[in-house]
C-alpha cells in the first residue's frame, strides 16, 4: 500500500513506518480503500514521485544527499546536547564550569559548516545549469493558464498547430462540493484533454498566463514552473517511460486554484503519431464554418457542453450564480433583444468574467449565449448565430 | 498634559505606591510606562494568536478529510490568507514589541523608553489596523484572498477589502517603524552609564539589529502594497504586463521585505533563549561576541537571498545559482548561535524549569525547521517542493516551534516579574509537552505531503493524501486544546495574581538588571540612572 | 527658554499620562476606511477621510504643542535631544527605503521589463511590440497591448530644470537662516525661513503646472504604461514629501517668530533642516534618472 520508492533512505523509512502506523491506526475506511495512481501521488507517499526523467532523478538525488548529511549533522550535535542535559543537571550534582569563550572551537564550527554548504552547494549547481538548458527541443508546447484550466498548443514539432484546452473532469468538481467525493484513485487528477507527448524526446514547455500567474507542476518530472501573465517562460522534460503522469496548479490562482490539475499522457513513438494523426483529422472536422445558420435546437445541444465545460464552475449549473459570480438566470443582459452586448462580455470578459475570445470559437460562443437565452426560466427563443459573433469580434 | 517627572528624585525601590499613577481605563488608554505598554501588546497579540488560530483551525478542519465540508474554496483562501497575515503581522511581530517594551529599559537601566508617548502612539495604530483587518471578512466579497504574501496580478482581482487590507498594512507598517525607532533610539542613547554596547543583554543586542531590519524593510512593503493599490483603483500599470509592466516585479520587492521580515520574527526570539539557556545552566553565555556577530551576519545576509522564494518564476541560472549560494550561507551564522547555546548548556548544571525546557524545545524543533530551510534553498530541490506543504512544514517549525516558543519561553521566564507571581510548575509543564507533541504530530506529516507533491493553498486535494491531513487536522486541534488550557491555567491566574508570590529573581543564576528589581517590576525603575558594576548585570550602591 | 538650565533639567524625561496617541489612532481609523471605502465608490468615504484627516490634524498640533511646551520649559536634556537627533536619522532612512521600493521599481521596468517585453521570446505574446522605454526613444508606447494612449515624455526643460535650481537655492538659504540663528541673528533666520518656505512652494506651484501640462498637452497620465506609472509615483510622492517638509519649514519658522530655539538648541530647527535636505537630494536623483535618461 505504501510507496516505498527505492530512493528513500533506510533511517526514513524506519521513521516513516513509525508515523505510518500512527496514520494507519487514524485513518478512516474510505480513504484506506483508496489506490495508489500511478504517475500521481501514493498512498501515503512519503518522499518524492518516482522519478521518469534525467532532473527528476537528480533532484531526488540531490535530496537524498541532503537528507543524509542533516540528519548526520542533526544526530551529532542533539547527541551532543542530549548527553549534556543527562550528565551536565544540578540534580546530578553537576557544577558548572565557568568556560565560556574559545576562539578556536568557534572559528570551528564556523568553517566546518561553511565547507558543508559548499560541499553540498557543488552538485547542486550542476543540476540547476542542466534544468535551466532548453535548447535543442524536439518538441516545443505552449501551456497557457487561466483561471481555472490549462489551454495547450503545439507550436513546433510534430503536431505543431493541436490546440486544445484541458479541465478537471466536471463531476469530480462536483464530487468535492458534495463533500463526499468517496474511492476514487484519480481525485481532481482527472481531466477532459490531457497533453500528449512521446517518449523519449525533448520536450519543451513554455509557459505563459491570460489572467493571473499559475504553475504548472508534474513532479514525477521534476518540472515546475510559474505562467505569468504577459511573460513567456520555459522549462523542458523528457520523459524515459510511457504512462500517465499527474501534476496540479501550484500558484494560487483564485477561487477553483485546487481545481486545475495537469494530465501527461507519454506514448510511445508510433502511438504519439498516430494520435497526433487524429488530432488532426478532428480538427479539420471540427473546425465550424462561423457563416453555417443553426437552428436552435443544434445551438443548445452544442451549447449546454460549451456551458457545463466551462461556465458553469461559477454561474453553477442551474445558471443561479453565486456569491460575486452574477446569476444568468434571469439576467437582463442575458434575456436582452440585443445580442451584441452579451457577446461582447462573453468575449472579452467583465470584471472576474474572463475573456474567451481566445478560447471558444465563434459557433461555440453563439452556442452558449443561445443555451443561456433558452435555459432554467429563460425562454426567449431567441437563437445566436456565429455570424454575429464574427461581427462582435471585427468591432 | 502633565509635562512633569512623576519622581523626579525617585529611587530605585521607594514607590510601590505611586500616587501619581493613573487608575482604570485611563492608565491603558493614556499609557506612557514601558510597562503597561508592553502588556497591552502582549495582551493584543494573545488575542490575535487566537483569531489566527482559529482561522488556522478552520483550514484543518475544512482539509480533514478531501471534498469539501464546511467552506467553500472562496471563503478557504481568505482564511490561509487571513490566517497568515494575522499570525504574522498581528500575533508574532507585536508580542516581540511587548517584550521589547517591558525588558529592554529594564535590562538596560532605562526609566522608559525614549519616546514614551509615540510609543502608545506605535500600540494604539495596531487597533485600527486590526479592526480592518478582521472586519475585511465582514465587507462585500469577503477578506483577501490572495495569500499573505498578495501576489499581483491576483489581487488586483479582490473585492474592496484589499484596499482596507493595504491601508491597513500600512498603518502596521507605520506602528512597526515607529516602534523602531523608539527601540534603536532606547537602545543606542538611553543605557545607564557603564552598560556598554558589548555588555548589553542579548535580548536588547537581536533587537537593535531586528529594529534595524524593520526599519529597513517595513517601507519597501509599504512601496509594493502602494503600487498594487494604484493599479487596482488609479490606472497605473506596475504590475500589469499590457501597461509595460511586470507581475514578478512585485514578487522581488515583496520578498526583499519578506525575506528579512522572517528574521525579524525569529532573531529576538533568539534573543530571549540567549538569556534563557544561560540561567538554567548556570553558567555565562558562550561566545558573547560572537553571538552578535552571528546576528547581524544574519541580518545582512538577509537582504540579499530574498529571490529563493522565487525559484519557480523562471529566473536565468545566474540568478538562481546566486540565491541558492546566498541562501545556503545563511546556515553558518545560524549554526554559531546553536552551537553557543549547546556550549553554554555543556558542562553546565542544569535543571529544567518550564521556561528552558521551552528553550531546549526551541533549540530542537526550530533546527529541525532550519534544516528544511537549507533544503529548500537548492533550488533543483525547492522545484520539486516550491508552493508544496514542505514549504509549510518548514514554516511553522520556524515560526511556531521558533517564533512562538521562544515568546512562551519569555513568557515563563518573565512573567513573574511581570506579575509578581510563580505560574504553576506542572501547568507549565503540561503546556510544554502538551505543545510539543501535538505541534509535530500537525506538522511532520506535511513534510510527507509535500514531497508527494501536495500545493498548499488547497481547499481539496486527492485521495492519496487523506491520511496525512487528517493526522495534521487532528494534532492542530490538540495543539490550539494546549493553547487554551495555557490561557485559562497559566495566564489568567498569573494575570489575576493568584500563586506563589514570585521573588525579586526567582531564577538562581539570573542575571541582568531586570533581576536587581522587585517583582512585581514597580511602575517607575530606574529614574535616576543606576550605578552598575563592571559585568553591568548588578547594581552597585 | 532656559532649555541649557542643566539644574533642573531631569536626567531622563518621561511624560505623563497622554490622550494624544490614542486620539490620534482613532482619527487614522477613519482615514484608512474612508479612504478604502471612497476608492471603492462609496461617496460617505470622503467625508470619513476628511473627518479622520481633520481629526488627526488636530490631535498633532495639541501633540506637538506639547512636546514644544516641554521644550521650551527646560524639560529636554542633552540626552533627550541626542535621541531626537538618532530618531530624526532613522526615520529618513526609512524614508529613503521608501523610495528604493519605487526607483527599484523605475530600474526593474526600464532595465528587465519592458526590453523582455519587446524580447524575441515574448514575441509569441506580443508580435508587434518594440522594447523602448519611452523616455529614451519618444513616441514609443511603453504599452505592449496597445491600449496606452500615445503620449509624450517629459523632458528636462525647463520646468524641472527651474525646479532643481529652486530646491537647491532653498536648500542654501536654509543653510544661510540656521548660521544666522547660531549666530544670534534671529531676524536674519526668519527672512531666510520665509525665503526657504517661499523658494519650497514655488516648487510646489511649478510642480502642479507641470502636472496639468502632463495631462493636457502631452497626453501624459498616470494611465500612459508603466512609464506613466513610475513617472507619477516618484515624482508625485515626492511632491508630497516637499510639500510635509515644507510645512515643517513654516512651522520651525513661526517658532522662531515667537522667539524660540537658542543658538546652541534648536534641534526642531535643524530635524526640520535635515528632512528638507533630503528631499533635495531625492530631487536631485529625480531629477537626473527620470528627466535626463
Ligand atoms: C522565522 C521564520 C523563518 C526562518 C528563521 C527561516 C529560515 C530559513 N529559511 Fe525559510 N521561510 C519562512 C520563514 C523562515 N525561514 C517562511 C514564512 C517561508 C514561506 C513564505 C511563504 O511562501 O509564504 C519560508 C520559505 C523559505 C524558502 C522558500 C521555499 C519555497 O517557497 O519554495 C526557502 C528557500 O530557500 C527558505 C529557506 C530558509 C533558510 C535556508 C533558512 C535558514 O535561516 C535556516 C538556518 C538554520 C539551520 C540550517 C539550522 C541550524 C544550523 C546548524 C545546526 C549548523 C550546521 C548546519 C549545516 C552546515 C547544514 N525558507
Ligand atoms: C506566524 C506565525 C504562524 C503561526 C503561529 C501559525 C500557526 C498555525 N498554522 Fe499557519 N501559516 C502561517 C503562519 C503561522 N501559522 C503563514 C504565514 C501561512 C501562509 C499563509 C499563506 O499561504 O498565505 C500559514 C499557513 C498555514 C496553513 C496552510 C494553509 C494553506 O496553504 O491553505 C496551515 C494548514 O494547516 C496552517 C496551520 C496552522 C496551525 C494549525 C497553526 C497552530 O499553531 C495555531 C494554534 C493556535 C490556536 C489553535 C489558537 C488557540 C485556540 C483557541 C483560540 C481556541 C479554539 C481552539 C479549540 C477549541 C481547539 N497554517
Ligand atoms: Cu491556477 Cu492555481
Ligand atoms: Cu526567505
Amino acid at each position: 500500500m505504501t510507496m516505498m520508492n527505492s530512493d528513500v533512505h533506510p533511517l526514513v523509512r524506519r521513521c516513516s513506518q513509525l508515523a505510518m502506523t500512527a496514520a494507519v491506526a487514524l485513518a478512516s475506511q474510505s480513504a484506506l480503500a483508496v489506490n495508489d495512481l500511478p504517475g500521481g501521488p501514493a498512498v501515503n507517499q512519503l518522499n518524492l514521485h518516482p522519478a521518469v526523467t534525467k532532473i527528476a532523478h537528480e533532484q531526488a538525488w540531490l535530496h537524498n544527499m541532503m537528507l543524509v548529511i542533516c540528519l548526520l549533522i542533526f544526530v551529532a550535535v542533539f547527541g551532543v546536547m542530549f548527553y549534556s542535559i543527562f550528565k551536565h543537571r544540578k540534580s546530578k550534582g553537576a557544577v558548572a564550569a565557568n568556560f565560556h569563550e574559545s576562539v578556536k572551537v568557534e572559528i570551528a564550527w564556523t568553517v566546518v559548516p561553511f565547507i558543508i554548504v559548499i560541499l553540498m552547494a557543488l552538485p547542486a549547481t550542476k543540476v540547476v545549469v542542466a534544468m535551466k538548458d532548453t535548447t535543442n527541443a524536439d518538441l516545443t508546447i505552449k501551456a497557457t493558464g487561466y483561471q481555472w484550466k490549462w489551454g495547450y498548443e503545439y507550436i513546433k514539432g510534430e503536431g505543431d498547430g493541436i490546440h486544445f484546452v484541458s479541465t478537471l473532469d466536471a463531476s469530480q468538481r462536483a464530487l468535492s462540493d458534495s463533500g463526499k467525493p468517496g474511492d476514487v484513485d484519480n481525485y481532481l487528477l482527472k481531466v477532459d484533454n490531457p497533453l500528449v507527448v512521446p517518449v523519449n524526446k525533448k520536450v519543451r514547455v513554455i509557459t505563459t498566463a491570460e489572467d493571473v500567474i499559475h504553475s504548472w507542476m508534474v513532479p514525477a518530472f521534476g518540472v515546475k514552473q510559474d505562467a505569468i501573465p504577459g511573460f513567456v517562460r520555459d522549462t523542458w522534460f523528457k520523459a524515459e517511460q510511457e504512462g500517465d503522469y499527474y501534476g496540479q496548479c501550484v500558484e494560487l490562482c483564485g477561487k477553483e486554484h485546487a481545481y486545475m490539475p495537469i494530465h501527461v499522457k507519454v506514448l510511445s513513438q508510433q502511438a504519439y503519431s498516430a494520435w497526433v494523426a487524429e488530432e488532426q483529422k478532428k480538427a479539420a472536422a471540427k473546425a465550424d464554418d462561423p457563416s453555417k445558420v443553426w437552428a436552435l435546437d443544434e445551438l443548445m445541444a452544442r451549447g449546454e457542453k460549451v456551458y457545463t465545460t466551462n461556465c458553469a464552475v461559477c454561474h453553477r449549473p442551474d445558471g443561479k450564480g453565486a456569491g460575486q459570480f452574477p446569476a444568468l438566470d434571469g439576467s437582463k443582459l442575458v434575456l436582452s433583444e440585443t445580442h451584441a452586448d452579451q457577446i461582447h462580455v462573453l468575449l472579452n470578459g467583465r470584471n472576474q468574467m474572463p475573456a474567451w475570445k481566445a478560447i471558444l470559437n465563434d459557433t461555440e460562443i453563439a452556442a452558449v449565449a443561445t443555451y443561456t437565452k433558452n435555459s432554467w426560466s429563460n425562454k426567449t427563443g431567441q437563437v445566436v448565430q456565429p455570424a454575429e459573433v464574427v461581427a462582435e469580434r471585427a468591432k | 498634559m502633565s509635562a512633569v517627572l512623576d519622581h523626579p528624585t525617585g529611587h530605585v525601590d521607594d514607590h510601590h505606591d505611586d500616587h501619581h499613577a493613573p487608575t482604570g481605563w485611563r492608565r491603558w488608554v493614556f499609557a506612557t510606562n514601558h510597562k503597561d505598554i508592553g502588556t497591552l501588546y502582549l495582551l493584543f497579540s494573545f488575542t490575535m494568536l487566537m483569531i489566527g488560530g482559529i482561522l488556522a483551525l478552520c483550514i484543518r478542519a475544512e482539509l480533514f478529510q478531501p471534498g469539501l465540508q464546511f467552506f467553500n474554496p472562496e471563503q478557504f483562501n481568505q482564511f490561509t490568507t487571513m490566517h497568515g497575515l494575522i499570525m504574522v503581522f498581528g500575533a508574532i511581530m507585536p508580542a516581540f514589541v511587548g517584550f521589547a517594551n517591558w525588558m529592554i529599559p529594564l535590562q538596560i537601566g532605562a526609566s522608559d523608553m525614549a519616546f514614551a508617548r509615540m510609543n502608545n502612539f506605535s500600540f494604539w495604530l495596531m487597533i485600527p489596523a486590526a479592526l480592518m483587518l478582521v472586519g475585511s471578512f465582514f465587507m462585500p466579497g469577503g477578506a483577501p484572498a490572495a495569500g499573505w504574501t498578495l501576489y499581483a496580478p491576483l489581487t488586483l482581482q479582490m473585492g474592496p477589502s484589499m484596499d482596507a487590507g493595504i491601508f491597513a498594512m500600512h498603518i502596521l507598517g507605520a506602528s512597526s517603524i515607529m516602534g523602531s525607532i523608539n527601540i534603536i533610539v532606547t537602545i543606542l542613547n538611553m543605557r545607564a552609564p557603564g552598560m556598554t554596547l558589548m555588555k548589553m543583554p542579548m535580548f536588547a543586542w537581536t533587537w537593535l539589529i531586528t529594529a534595524y531590519l524593520l526599519i529597513a524593510v517595513m517601507p519597501v512593503l509599504a512601496g509594493a502594497i502602494t503600487m498594487t493599490l494604484t493599479d487596482r483603483h488609479f490606472g497605473t500599470s506596475f504590475f500589469t504586463p499590457a501597461g509595460g509592466g511586470d507581475p514578478v516585479m512585485y514578487q522581488h520587492i515583496f520578498w526583499f521585505f519578506g525575506h528579512p521580515e522572517v528574521y525579524i520574527m525569529i532573531l529576538p526570539a533568539f534573543g530571549i533563549i540567549s538569556q534563557i539557556v544561560p540561567a538554567f545552566a548556570r553558567k555565562r553565555l558562550f561566545g558573547y561576541a560572537s553571538m552578535v556577530y552571528a546576528t547581524a551576519s544574519i541580518a545582512i545576509l538577509s537582504f540579499i537571498v530574498w529571490a529563493h522564494h522565487m525559484f519557480a518564476t523562471g529566473m536565468p541560472v545566474t540568478g538562481q545559482l546566486f540565491f541558492m549560494y546566498a541562501t545556503m550561507l545563511i546556515a553558518v551564522p545560524t549554526g554559531v548561535k546553536i552551537f553557543n547555546w549547546l556550549a553554554t548548556m555543556w558542562r553546565g548544571s542544569m535543571t529544567f524549569e518550564t521556561p528552558m525546557l521551552w528553550a531546549v524545545g526551541f533549540i530542537f524543533v526550530f533546527t529541525m525547521g532550519g534544516f528544511t530551510g537549507l533544503i529548500c534553498a537548492v533550488a533543483p530541490i525547492d522545484i520539486q517542493i516550491q508552493d508544496t506543504y514542505y514549504v509549510v512544514a518548514h514554516f511553522h517549525y520556524v515560526l511556531v516551534a521558533g517564533s512562538l516558543y521562544a515568546l512562551f519561553a519569555g513568557v515563563y521566564y518573565w512573567g513573574p516579574k511581570w506579575t509578581g507571581v510563580m505560574y504553576s510548575e506542572t501547568r507549565g509543564k503540561i503546556h510544554f509537552w502538551g505543545s510539543l507533541i501535538f505541534f509535530n504530530v500537525t506538522f511532520f506529516p506535511m513534510h510527507f505531503l509535500g514531497l508527494a507533491g501536495m500545493p498548499r493553498r488547497y481547499a481539496d486535494y486527492p485521495m492519496q493524501f487523506a491520511d496525512f491531513n487528517m493526522l495534521a487536522s487532528i494534532g492542530a486541534f490538540g495543539f490550539g486544546l494546549m493553547q487554551v488550557y495555557f490561557f485559562v491555567f497559566v495566564v489568567i491566574p498569573m494575570m489575576r495574581g493568584k500563586g506563589a508570590k514570585a521573588p525579586q529573581k526567582p531564577w538562581e543564576a539570573a542575571e541582568g538588571l531586570e533581576w536587581e528589581v522587585p517583582s512585581p517590576a514597580p511602575f517607575h525603575t530606574f529614574e535616576n540612572p543606576p550605578k552598575l558594576d563592571v559585568t553591568a548585570t548588578r547594581i552597585v550602591s | 527658554m532656559s532649555a541649557t538650565t542643566h539644574g533642573k533639567t531631569p536626567y531622563y524625561f518621561v511624560p505623563g499620562p497622554s490622550r494624544h496617541p490614542a486620539m490620534a489612532a482613532f482619527g487614522l481609523f477613519w482615514v484608512i476606511l474612508g479612504a478604502g471605502q471612497w476608492i471603492n465608490g462609496h461617496d460617505w468615504g470622503a467625508w470619513s477621510l476628511l473627518f479622520g484627516l481633520l481629526w488627526w490634524a488636530f490631535v498633532l498640533k495639541q501633540w506637538f504643542g506639547d512636546a514644544i511646551h516641554e521644550s521650551e520649559g527646560g524639560l529636554y536634556s542633552d540626552r533627550i535631544d541626542a535621541s531626537f537627533r538618532w530618531s530624526m536619522g532613522w526615520f529618513i532612512f526609512s524614508e529613503v527605503m521608501f523610495f528604493a521600493a519605487f526607483f527599484g521599481a523605475l530600474f526593474w521596468s526600464r532595465g528587465y521589463t519592458v526590453p523582455t517585453l519587446g524580447s524575441l521570446d515574448n514575441s509569441l505574446l506580443w508580435p508587434n511590440f518594440q522594447g523602448v522605454w519611452p523616455s529614451a526613444s519618444p513616441g514609443a508606447t511603453g504599452s505592449p497591448a496597445g491600449t496606452v494612449e500615445p503620449f509624450q515624455v517629459m523632458g528636462p526643460w525647463p520646468i524641472p530644470t527651474i525646479n532643481t535650481a529652486l530646491l537647491l537655492t532653498s536648500g542654501v538659504t536654509l543653510t544661510v537662516a540656521h548660521h544666522a540663528l547660531i549666530a544670534s541673528h534671529r531676524a536674519r533666520a526668519i527672512a531666510f525661513m520665509w525665503i526657504t518656505v517661499l523658494l519650497g512652494l514655488t516648487f510646489l506651484g511649478f510642480q502642479a503646472y507641470e502636472y496639468v501640462h502632463a495631462y493636457h498637452e502631452l497626453n501624459l497620465k498616470l494611465t500612459s504604461g508603466v512609464y506613466g506609472s513610475t513617472f507619477f509615483m516618484l515624482t508625485g510622492f515626492h511632491g508630497f514629501h516637499v510639500f510635509v517638509g515644507m510645512l515643517m519649514l513654516l512651522f520651525i519658522t513661526l517658532r522662531l517668530m515667537k522667539g524660540h530655539f537658542t543658538p546652541d538648541r534648536h534641534f526642531g530647527f535643524e530635524g526640520a533642516a535635515w528632512y528638507w535636505h533630503f528631499v533635495d537630494v531625492v530631487w536631485l536623483g529625480l531629477y537626473i534618472i527620470i528627466y535626463w535618461f
